[in-house]
């Protein structure tokens, strides 16, 4: 089977979940071919070749520096009369999501969206994926051609470097189609934030700071900056004012599955752990022993934040030399 | 002007966890079910433009006759109107976006569509950008704030991963809400009984002049995903001696 993996840039940066993708078609076949979009992207379509696209077609234009809807599903639909693949995967980001779906919905074919395992079966795709917030499992196939398929970032394994690479580049013009979009205005997070989908540690904050919310908040964030983590946070937490609703983890927040999830003062409701339940080791943090993040935790500590996490964050200083 | 939220009638988050892969595959749940919460923040997207832009906001939903009650909880908010698409066959995302599509250009002269960001079942995500491919509008994901609204264009925040975004872009268009957008409103007292009152009008297919298209999306295998087989390890003594064991094991486990 022909893949065709579309990798992600923003403003000539990739979206690093982009060779997840890749990494998956890669473990599947041997005939995989890359998409880069964007402005300013020679860095990243030569990581694409360094990374195992057999062939990388490249956009490279102005009007392609930020993703956009209409550009993007033009210049994927090129590349996919050329290339003639069979599949077409890209990462279950914002955009990636959007361009599956236009992709999808305007050739009549099905989108496995978010899948956490994928494979070949009989020579088609076949993913796993959850329904019900993840509460259910189920397999799906998908009618239509290209196959499309959406992956959860870091459910899958990045495709690794390789030194002695090399591929075809395929430079295209930019798809001939207007826009209906105009940016206005762009606001980038601060430098060093990590983003909390694609971090590989987060710690998060719940009603358990309500006492100093502040400070409660501060002493999270320096934890998390020695360890190298992302902020998140607790719908409660974000229902209160404490911390904005870009760190809310779960139902209605984001899903995550990092290496190692920390819940500050959390008890673990349902709809928080529809959002961080598949996180590699939990650890909980929570005055109440019977907070029901415990049953679902690794590890844990009885006690208030307040006094646990500043320790952590001295233990991990130590520890890690930092 | 004219709003019209798309709405979902989804199992109370709470009860997610008690669904069986028998109820799930065969649709029949035996969970309380409520309107989706992203799609509530919708409904509260389409009542303030209602407020502040003037004009009416309408809801509908495709599903069988049990998703009234969804309606009406949009009517109780504050909706105008309320329209069900029944519908009963099995359809995937692209059948639902073909339904409300119909349903949309049925309404007449709707200026903006609001969805959620996804339906806490399904988990696509897909149906917003499918909707406004099938009604051949700009579609905007992630909309936290409506910035501006005139006759033919409207200006909205979104938020794609770290970044947020201004855009501006014409009218008609389809939205698709996050939490930002605003707390869903309480419905009043009096909104609740008239909401009880109203004869909510059903359409079909057929009314609607169109056939959703067969699925090309195929489940199976419905199951519960394995148990986390966590058993938890507790540190104890003072706070300093309980971080350092608990830092000691996350770097056995090699995750720091």
């Amino acid at each position: 089977m022909k893949f065709l993996v579309y990798i992600e840039t923003d403003m000539g940066d990739v979206v690093a979940s982009s060779w997840e993708a890749l990494g998956a078609a890669l473990s599947l076949s041997d005939d995989v071919e890359a998409i880069v979009i964007g402005d300013k992207i020679s860095v990243v379509v030569e990581e694409a070749v360094e990374r195992g696209a057999k062939k990388v077609y490249v956009v490279e234009d102005e009007t392609r520096a930020l993703f956009d809807l209409e550009r993007s599903l033009a210049d994927v639909q090129n590349a996919l009369e050329m290339s003639g693949a069979d599949a077409f995967l890209a990462s279950h980001t914002s955009n990636g999501r959007d361009l599956a779906a236009a992709l999808g919905v305007s050739s009549g074919a099905g989108v496995i969206a978010d899948a956490l395992e994928l494979t070949l079966e009989d020579g088609a795709l076949k993913g796993v994926r959850g329904v019900y917030s993840g509460n259910i499992l189920v397999d799906v196939t998908v009618d239509g051609s290209p196959q499309i398929a959406t992956l959860r970032p870091r459910a899958f394994a990045p495709a690794e470097k390789a030194s002695e690479a090399s591929a075809d580049v395929v430079l295209m013009d930019p798809a001939d189609v207007d826009s209906p979009y105009e940016v206005l205005e762009i606001q980038r997070a601060e430098k060093g934030e990590i983003s909390l989908t694609e971090a590989s540690i987060i710690v998060s904050g719940g009603r358990g700071v309500s006492k100093d919310p502040e400070l409660g908040f501060d002493l999270i964030r320096e934890l998390a900056g020695v360890l190298g983590a992302a902020v998140g946070a607790s719908r409660a937490a974000v229902d209160a004012g404490f911390i904005s609703y870009d760190h809310q983890v779960g139902q209605t927040g984001k899903v995550v599955r990092p290496d190692l999830y920390i819940a500050c003062g959390i008890s673990g409701a349902v709809q928080h752990l529809a959002g961080m339940g598949s996180s590699k080791i939990i650890v909980a943090i929570n005055k109440d022993p019977e907070a029901p993040i415990f049953s679902v935790a690794n590890y844990g500590i009885v006690g208030d934040l307040f006094d646990v996490v500043p320790a952590m964050t001295e233990a991990a200083r130590e520890k890690l030399g930092k | 002007m004219r709003y019209l939220v798309c709405i979902k009638q989804t199992p109370d988050t709470a009860e997610l966890p008690k669904i069986s892969p028998e109820e799930a595959e065969s649709g029949k749940l035996s969970v309380n079910l409520v309107v989706n919460p992203w799609d509530e923040h919708a409904i509260e997207g389409g009542l303030q433009l209602m407020e502040n832009y003037g004009g009416t906001t309408g809801a509908v939903t495709v599903g069988d006759d049990g998703a009234v009650d969804a309606l009406r909880s949009a009517l109780a908010m504050g909706c105008k109107d309320a329209t069900l698409v029944k519908h009963t066959d099995e359809i995937d995302a692209w059948g639902v976006a073909e339904l409300l599509a119909a349903a949309v250009k049925h309404d007449g002269d709707v200026d903006v569509v609001l969805t959620g960001q996804m339906t806490v079942d399904g988990n696509s995500g897909t149906v917003p950008v499918a909707l406004g491919r099938k009604l051949g509008w700009p579609v905007l994901t992630g909309v936290a704030k409506i910035v501006d609204l005139t006759e033919d264009s409207i200006t909205v925040e979104r938020v794609v991963g770290q970044t947020r975004l201004t855009v501006r872009t014409s009218t008609p268009v389809v939205l698709s809400v996050i939490k930002e957008i605003g707390e869903p409103r309480y419905p009043t007292f009096i909104n609740i009984r008239k909401a009880a009152r109203v004869k909510v009008p059903v359409l079909t297919a057929e009314d609607l002049g169109v056939e959703p298209p067969a699925p090309v999306v195929h489940v199976s295998n419905y199951r519960k995903p394995p148990a986390r087989d966590a058993k938890v390890t507790l540190f104890e003594g003072t706070p300093k001696e309980a971080a350092a064991a608990l830092i000691d094991a996350l770097l056995e486990e090699k995750v720091l």
